[in-house]
């Protein structure tokens, strides 16, 4: 991972790291902060600055992580793609400290390029296509296979991120 | 997904992938122009709807059949065949993508049919080709022109598919046949009896998705004491190579036999079907008798593979 500069924090400290500008994930599920990360493409050299506060405490989730990303707004779109990791997470833009926009993240009807297929017999392992999945279900979250048709849910899905 | 054609213009160039994109009215309109070019066939002993078309069947896996049968059916029509039947025959051999080997043929051909190992493949050729792509089997996953031969020859014996109690015996736990064809099914009003040895039992979400769909669905492992009950039975093989470890094969195979003595009980007018080949399900015995519809049902291929070719290349 090239990321310019990440700064794990304790829960504690996250009060005095408040960003001036950029965007706050918040109430992602304990330990996908990584994740959210590479499917945001934020592990670039150029991305910025990213504050990264991981098991902290959430009346919602029990525990969670929050990522801060300092001078980057994201839009609905591009944060739509960390829907299957982070289906209830809530999205801050901050402008000179204060929080301009406010949404939650949307699962979409079809998600393409984000996970592989886990049957190792589906042809987007072995050709050279983007691996897509219809959303057949958002709660519990299912998702087809474009190609293959198989159902992939819970652990499947994070694993084949 | 599933969109209707009701119009013979509204089929031109479609792709044949999956029976999920099928609706009722599609399947519907599929069987009614497959029963009127059985009927001018018989008539006229040969159709020329599709002269100076070609087909092209890839097959990268043997499938005797099935390929026999698409040929079959487009001869019938006037039109011309070309193709391959193993991949060790093809390009592929050489390490050719299947998205390369579509683009080429493509250009040889005005519709192309396609059997291959990987599940998947019928929808990426199909995204990749400009002309029809009718998929012939892709690994375990689909092969929804057996599942449209099965309704048409379940139409053709009975002059109904509403209102009758099918019994489907067998591998119903791999086999991709009966998954497709009960889905099918359940458009339907039929009564469904699921026979099969206890750890080869439907995937219980096939078996939710038949029951949300109004379908009354029974499970049983005893194929003597239902066959009273039905007016169909649907027999598979239990199929070796689908499954994960020789020794849960070993503990199925052979668990049942369609015969006399299962059939004493049986219903005069139940029909017995087999998408074969038959390995020892159906004993030889039973062929004699009124209940089997299994070879009717292999010829039901032809003007239903008749159908889709003409469809889908705007000849009918």
């Amino acid at each position: 991972m090239e990321c310019s500069e990440v700064i794990v924090m304790a829960p504690q400290n996250l009060k005095v790291e408040v960003i001036s500008e950029g965007t706050v994930i918040d109430h992602i599920p304990r330990g996908n902060w990584l994740k959210v990360v590479e499917i945001l493409g934020l592990t670039e050299s150029n991305s910025g600055t990213l504050l990264i506060a991981s098991n902290v405490p959430s009346k919602k989730l029990g525990r969670k992580d929050i990522v801060k990303i300092e001078g980057r707004h994201l839009t609905e779109e591009e944060v739509n793609k960390i829907a299957l990791i982070a289906p209830k997470a809530t999205v801050n833009i901050v402008e000179d400290y204060r929080i301009v926009e406010k949404f939650t993240v949307e699962v979409p009807d079809f998600v393409e390029g984000i996970l592989r297929c886990p049957n190792p017999r589906c042809v987007s392992n072995h050709e050279a296509v983007s691996p897509k999945f219809h959303v057949v279900s958002r709660d519990p979250l299912k998702l087809r296979c474009h190609y293959c048709e198989r159902t992939v849910e819970g652990d499947d899905i994070l694993k084949n991120l | 997904m599933r969109r209707a054609c009701m119009d013979k213009t509204d089929w031109i160039g479609r792709d044949v992938v999956s029976m999920r994109d099928f609706s009722k009215e599609d399947i519907e309109f599929v069987l009614d122009v497959a029963e009127a070019l059985e009927d001018e066939l018989r008539k006229k002993g040969s159709l020329d709807y599709a002269r100076g078309k070609i087909l092209a069947t890839l097959f990268y896996e043997p499938s005797t059949r099935t390929r026999l049968s698409f040929e079959s059916a487009m001869h019938r029509l006037g039109g011309s065949v070309i193709g391959f039947s193993s991949a060790s025959s093809s390009s592929v051999k050489k390490g050719e993508s299947l998205a390369d080997t579509i683009r080429t043929v493509e250009r040889y051909s005005d519709v192309i049919v396609l059997r291959h190992p990987l599940d998947g493949a019928a929808r990426l050729a199909a995204e990749v080709a400009s002309v029809p792509v009718i998929n012939a089997g892709d690994g375990s996953n689909q092969h929804p022109t057996q599942t449209l031969l099965d309704l048409y020859t379940i139409r053709r014996a009975f002059g109904r598919i509403d209102r009758l109690t099918i019994g489907l015996l067998g591998d119903l736990k791999y086999g991709r046949t009966v998954h497709s064809l009960a889905e099918a099914l359940a458009f339907y009003d039929v009564e469904l009896y699921l026979i099969s040895p206890e750890i080869l039992r439907m995937p219980r979400h096939i078996v939710e998705e038949l029951r949300e769909m109004g379908v009354e669905v029974h499970e049983s492992t005893n194929l003597e004491e239902t066959v009273p009950k039905l007016d169909l039975l649907y027999v598979t093989r239990i199929q070796r190579e689908r499954f994960p470890d020789e020794e849960e094969y070993m503990k199925v195979r052979g668990s049942y036999q369609v015969n006399a003595t299962v059939l004493r009980n049986a219903k005069e007018s139940l029909k017995v079907m087999h998408p074969l080949p038959r390995v020892d399900e159906i004993h030889p015995e039973v062929d004699g008798t009124g209940h089997a519809l299994y070879f009717d049902q292999v010829f039901s291929g032809i003007p239903v593979r008749m159908a889709l070719l003409g469809l889908t290349l705007g000849v009918l």
